[in-house]
């Protein structure tokens, strides 16, 4: 399962140093003005500065004492440093997990292979693994760290990649095959592998990743270009209105100082979101990352939210890799009693939970009375890809798959009895797997083991459901198994004796009716598919083929993962229109402060609009604009970490987020306006 | 007062009774389905034949615009050359002069865009000619151009990808035979037998029990006055409006003129419903309209009841009600009625003088023509209502997880950018328009050089000059057309500003969706899932709801604080 990344505090100490650098750089108009709305508060501050300086140096009280106005600039200008402040604690926090993966595969040795030319014997030299270039070729033995990512060109290894994935059992990668992938950072624990090198330095996802999360390369994904637009609007029309204010004030015989029509606009631009919408992008990239999946793009996290279908594998996904023992199928002139009596024999020490299933099969009655006392185990190796034990008594107990053990026999001058491959090949046809037991190399029957249904699978699909996404379960079954499987398991369709066409064909289709498509592959005949799909999650074992078609790469390659992704994408979509909405109906409460504190000095019965009972002018449109600047650093930690996700139907989530961040919004500011006006008028 | 009640009641009743069944069958003429008035077919056959109209072809959404914006610059070019030239113009029994450069401009603009602003009185400001051929004309041809482009955004919510919106000249075309000509004439005969004159004699002249030679102008009114309101146009025949006793002479014809303004708009809901075959869409968006103008109703008709706190405080009893500025046989509830029906709806036609509602009422007023999307113009409601939809459903969209989609079309950056400028430009419109009045008449009040100078437009000083001012831009931009009056609008300023502002907002908010409309309707369809938002909903309703509040909230609360409501506050 996926390692449980350790969530330290949302503001580290040597992030929030970091950061607060950071927002101090991002004052460079060339940055800022990447924020229309953040852009806009931006050149307030810097009227502000000179209305300021006018003041200090004529002493002119017309706009309000100096105090009043260097305070204003002062908030202003803080709201500016927030808003870095947010983005720049977002880029921080996302590359400081993004150094933490990069580290693990940094300086470490590598064995590379010199080719030694003619009929001399390849040379070995050991490097940095820094050095190691595209192309190159490298020697990994057992104990080694493996010094970049790279695909095996020769050998079988067991690999720990518990680095990377938190998974402590070891892995099997070889040559050839869609396993041939490696990582940098991960140990190789038996065998020796070649491999060659895929990826210039400094161009693996990682350091990709690395650079989406840093400003200078991430683009703005396609909504939030949208809801950049509207907020442009939104800020337009409160320019628009805040200019009309002047000559309405002008009629009205009431002067407006400068103070208080900047002071006015910043209340009303949507500043809270426009301070907090790139640090709620990054944030997204950053859940990606932590979830251990890397995004080649922001707008694939994005897209994940909007998926429709989503594919995938049986094995592994909906299935435990791991089967289990149904039946024993003893093999012509062999009694049922012998069969089971062999089967349980070999499987009595067998760790693995295929051998303990077939343990319980064979039931306490038989198991009770056999003994391995001083037996000599025979382990599972991928090579010989049977299992068994060897006997004190001189039996000799193989079981594996039907090939294998067809070749022990043969290989023994026994013949292998045809009712044993029909059988094998009717239980394989059912979904099963057929694990062939042979005693001193004389077949004794067939065990079938069957799929088991991960547990809590079900829910997630229903879950899933819930949000509107389709499951499809692929399998390479017949469409009897398959059908039986997708039953059991909830999942809405299946594709049966899937080729990899089918799944690119099955995508087409999906994708013509309008549909977002993801899936999860491997190999390199996935790759196409994979590149089709709208969201491809390539495994990290996988191949570099397969890697390079997909737009995330996770690196515990666990199939379930598309569901955590999915709601990632959902997250940070809901993060920004919740916000949107927070900022918006703050602007009520902002209103009902500033609006009567800019006419009840002309205009006295515009009293009755001070509905909150505000001390004085001056501090009713300090304490908006102190309000309106330290909602921002307030709501970092919900920007950060995302609202919450929850499934319960469309509506349902509309009205929760309405009610939490519309009502909610419109409240909130009257109270933190109110309460500061109380505080500001202890000193005023 | 129980009467009076009684009579509101009707009238809103009969307006939704009648509506349904006037949705259902619109629909049938716009989807080109058998309906009771094929008999008009060969009628309509030889208007595209005049026309070299090839009306089964399919246009895009860029072919339909500029056919619409085409025509209409033809009908501004033609109006406008016969207002200027009436006076030397046959069927001018009252010798009426020929309309001034800048007056004729306002006029036929004002026509053009369905607003009918009146900056002159129709008894001496134009002659027969010109009130059947430019005014009357043109009350067909704008409504028939609202509900047109109305019609061209239904097929972006029917889920099947098309590159067509429809067929502006058809839809066009059919709106006038199928529906304004019969409609208007059976509303003219209730008008022309309750008293209405259709006449084309001059004026006549009578003595009163004074014994004054008073001379009182007539016409072929009653056709007239029948699309007037049909049409949401508002534009009187007589200066006064529906308060003149010509135009409006009874309470039944008052009853009539109220139900047939607010008709169309509302039966254009239902007919979107039919159309698209989404009736509970389209009682939800009936529901959002009515909830808003309920809420400007209310308040309205409680401020009139209660009458002019100023009055009070002299210790004058009112027991009727506010009484100034209305009509004795309408009285306050059923003018309150008319005065926010005539300003959410664009008609703008008026049975009392808005300039003495109470403030309160004022706001709400102004707020319904702000808004202009509650029921609306005729077609125009749909029209505006559909860029606070895109808005909504764009942070709804959000809010929920998904990329935005309406009826399964994705909004995305470009169909945002154009709802956004949508309502950017009313805003525009609106405060820029009054922001330009207020500050010339603040700075120039005093210019003589002015033909009228700007210190003298006002007939009120203070919160209520601005509130004049705030609603002729208003009233301009939403292409309602009624005034608050007080306001000295015929002179050069106020005649090209507000006609201005009235070609923008009128053709802004036509361009914008169906600009929308066709470039959603050209993309793919995601089948709904449970985790599409339906926006069918109360929720959802809700949610469009607030959009359109905060939107025109934020917009105009200072506006409205510095006029209406600083009266208000100021009054009590």
């Amino acid at each position: 399962m996926a390692k449980q990344s350790s969530s330290p505090g949302l503001f580290q100490r040597e992030l929030v140093g970091t950061a607060i650098r950071e927002s101090f750089v991002k004052l460079n108009p060339a940055i800022l003005i990447k924020n229309p709305v953040m852009f806009t508060v931006g050149i307030g501050t810097l009227i502000m500065v000179l209305v300021s300086g006018y003041i200090a140096l004529t002493g002119d009280k017309a706009q309000g004492s100096l105090g009043y106005n260097v305070f204003i600039t002062f908030i202003l200008l803080v709201t500016v440093l927030f808003a870095n402040f947010a983005e720049a604690i977002a880029e921080a926090r996302g590359k400081a997990q993004a150094e933490s993966l990069r580290k693990t595969r940094q300086e470490t040795p590598a064995k590379i292979i010199r080719a030694g030319g003619n009929n001399k014997p390849d040379a070995v030299d050991i490097i940095s693994s820094a050095q190691l270039k595209k192309g190159d070729v490298f020697l990994c033995e057992p104990g080694d760290t493996i010094p970049s990512d790279g695909e095996i060109i020769d050998g079988l290894a067991t690999i720990d990649e518990s680095a990377i994935t938190g998974e402590s059992a070891p892995v099997i990668r070889e040559a050839g095959g869609d396993k041939s992938s490696v990582t940098g950072g991960t140990k190789v624990l038996s065998d020796r592998i070649r491999v060659i090198v895929t990826t210039q330095p400094g161009e693996s996802f990682l350091d990709k990743m690395i650079a989406l999360v840093e400003g200078a390369t991430r683009q703005k994904t396609p909504n939030e270009i949208a809801l950049t637009i509207l907020l442009a609007g939104f800020t337009l029309i409160f320019i628009i209105v805040c200019v009309a204010l002047k000559p309405f004030a002008d009629y009205a015989n009431t002067p407006i100082t400068i103070a208080a029509l900047i002071a006015l606009f910043v209340c009303l631009i949507p500043t809270t979101i426009g301070g907090l919408l790139s640090a709620i992008g990054i944030a997204g990239m950053d859940r990606a990352l932590r979830a251990n999946v890397i995004a080649k793009s922001g707008r694939a996290v994005e897209t994940a939210g909007d998926i429709d279908t989503l594919l995938l594998d049986k094995t592994g996904t909906i299935t435990i890799g791991n089967r289990k023992a149904t039946h024993f199928y003893p093999a012509p002139g062999v009694s049922e009693a012998d069969m089971i009596r062999a089967s349980a024999l070999s499987s009595l020490a067998d760790e693995t939970p295929e051998g303990k299933s077939i343990v319980e099969l064979a039931g306490s009655p038989v198991t009770s009375r056999l003994s391995t006392t001083g037996a000599t185990l025979i382990k599972f190796t991928a090579e010989t890809r049977s299992s068994g034990i060897d006997l004190t008594s001189g039996e000799r107990i193989r079981k594996g798959a039907t090939d294998s053990i067809r070749n022990l026999v043969t290989r023994a001058g026994n013949t292998f009895p045809a009712e044993t491959d029909t059988q094998s090949k009717t239980i394989a046809a059912n979904g099963g797997t057929p694990l062939v037991v042979a005693r001193n190399d004389v077949v004794m029957g067939v065990i079938e083991l069957q799929d088991i249904i991960k547990p809590g699978i079900a829910e997630r699909f229903e879950r899933l459901r819930k949000m509107g996404v389709k499951t499809v379960m692929v399998t390479g079954d017949n469409p009897l198994t398959a059908k039986f499987i997708a039953e059991k398991a909830g999942v809405d369709d299946y594709i049966a004796e899937a080729k990899p066409e089918d799944k690119m064909q099955y995508i087409r289709h999906e994708q013509q009716g309008g549909k977002l498509v993801a899936m999860m592959g491997d190999g390199t005949n996935d790759a196409p598919a994979l590149a089709q799909a709208d969201v491809g999650v390539a495994m990290n074992s996988g191949t570099q083929a397969a890697k390079e078609a997909g737009n995330m790469v996770d690196l515990d390659n666990d199939p379930t993962k598309l569901i955590e992704i999915v709601e990632i994408g959902k997250q940070l979509l809901i993060t920004r229109g919740t916000l949107t909405t927070f900022s918006i109906a703050n602007d009520v409460a902002k209103y009902f402060a500033i609006v009567p504190a800019l006419f009840t000095g002309s205009i006295p019965a515009l009293q009755a609009l001070n509905i909150m009972g505000l001390h004085s002018p001056e501090s009713a449109i300090l304490s908006a604009v102190i309000v309106n600047a330290i909602i921002i650093p307030m709501l970092i930690p919900l920007a950060l970490r995302g609202v919450e996700y929850k499934p319960i139907g469309a509506s349902a989530l509309l009205r929760r987020n309405l009610l939490i961040y519309g009502v909610g919004g419109i409240v909130a500011p009257f109270i933190g306006i109110k309460l500061i006006d109380l505080a500001v008028g202890l000193f005023v | 007062m129980t009467t009076e009640w009684m009579g509101v009641i009707a009238m809103y009743g009969l307006t939704v009774l009648l509506a349904i069944p006037l949705g259902k069958f619109l629909a049938t003429v716009f989807k080109g389905e058998p309906n009771a008035f094929d008999f008009m077919k060969p009628l309509e056959r030889l208007i595209y034949r005049l026309g070299g109209v090839d009306e089964t072809a399919n246009l895009s959404w860029q072919q339909n615009l500029r056919a619409l914006l085409t025509i209409n610059l033809v009908w501004l070019v033609l109006g406008f050359t016969l207002l200027v030239m009436q006076g030397s113009l046959p069927l001018n029994p009252d010798g009426n002069p020929s309309q001034t450069l800048d007056l004729a401009f306002n006029t036929a603009i004002s026509f053009l865009v369905n607003c009918d602003l009146q900056h002159y009185s129709g008894e001496t400001g134009l002659t027969y000619l010109t009130q059947l051929a430019v005014i009357t004309f043109l009350m067909f041809t704008s409504a028939a151009t609202g509900i047109a482009a109305a019609v061209l955004l239904f097929r972006s919510f029917i889920p099947q990808t098309a590159e067509t919106v429809g067929n502006f000249y058809v839809l066009f075309t059919r709106a006038i035979t199928r529906l304004l000509l019969p409609g208007a004439l059976v509303i003219s005969l209730v008008l022309v037998f309750s008293g209405v004159p259709a006449s084309f004699d001059g004026r006549d002249t009578i003595i009163t029990l004074q014994g004054d030679t008073v001379g009182v102008s007539r016409g072929p009114a009653a056709g007239m006055i029948a699309i007037k309101h049909l049409g949401t146009n508002g534009g009187g025949w007589f200066g006064a409006n529906s308060a003149h006793p010509l135009e409006n002479p009874t309470y039944l014809t008052n009853m009539v003129e109220m139900v047939a303004q607010m008709l169309i708009p509302v039966a254009m809901i239902f007919a979107l419903g039919f159309f698209v075959n989404r009736k509970r869409f389209a009682w939800m968006i009936y529901a959002v309209m009515t909830i808003g103008f309920f809420l400007l109703l209310i308040p309205t008709i409680i401020s009139e009841l209660g009458g002019n706190p100023a009055i009070t405080h002299m210790g004058i009893s009112q027991s009727t009600g506010a009484m100034e500025g209305k009509e004795v046989r309408f009285g306050p509830l059923a003018s309150a009625y008319w005065s926010i029906a005539t300003t959410v709806i664009s008609t703008g036609s008026v049975n009392s003088m808005h300039d003495s509602s109470m403030p309160l009422s004022g706001t709400m007023e102004l707020l319904g023509m702000m808004v202009n999307a509650f029921y609306g113009g005729a077609g125009a409601g749909l029209l505006n209502f559909y860029y606070f939809l895109i808005i909504a459903v764009f942070i709804s969209g959000l809010m929920v997880g998904r990329t935005p989609e309406l009826f399964g079309r994705k909004v995305e950056a470009r169909e945002i950018k154009i709802a956004s400028l949508v309502a950017l430009l009313s805003a525009l419109l609106v405060k820029g328009g009054t922001a330009l009045s207020a500050w010339i008449f603040v700075r120039y009040g005093g210019a003589s050089d002015w033909a009228v100078a700007p210190s003298a437009w006002l007939n009120n000083p203070g919160f209520h000059g601005f509130t004049e001012m705030l609603y002729e831009f208003t009233s301009a931009n939403a292409n309602n057309g009624s005034g608050f009056e007080g306001l000295g609008d015929n002179n050069f300023f106020w005649n090209y500003a507000t006609g201005i502002v009235l070609l923008f907002g009128r053709f802004i908010p036509i361009v914008g969706p169906v600009a929308i409309a066709g470039l959603l309707a050209r993309k793919k369809c995601v089948p709904a899932s449970s985790g599409t938002l339906p926006v069918d909903t109360p929720t959802f309703g809700l949610m469009i709801f607030a959009v359109i509040f905060i939107l025109t909230a934020l917009s105009f609360f200072p506006a409205l604080t510095l006029g209406p409501l600083a009266e208000f506050f100021s009054l009590k």
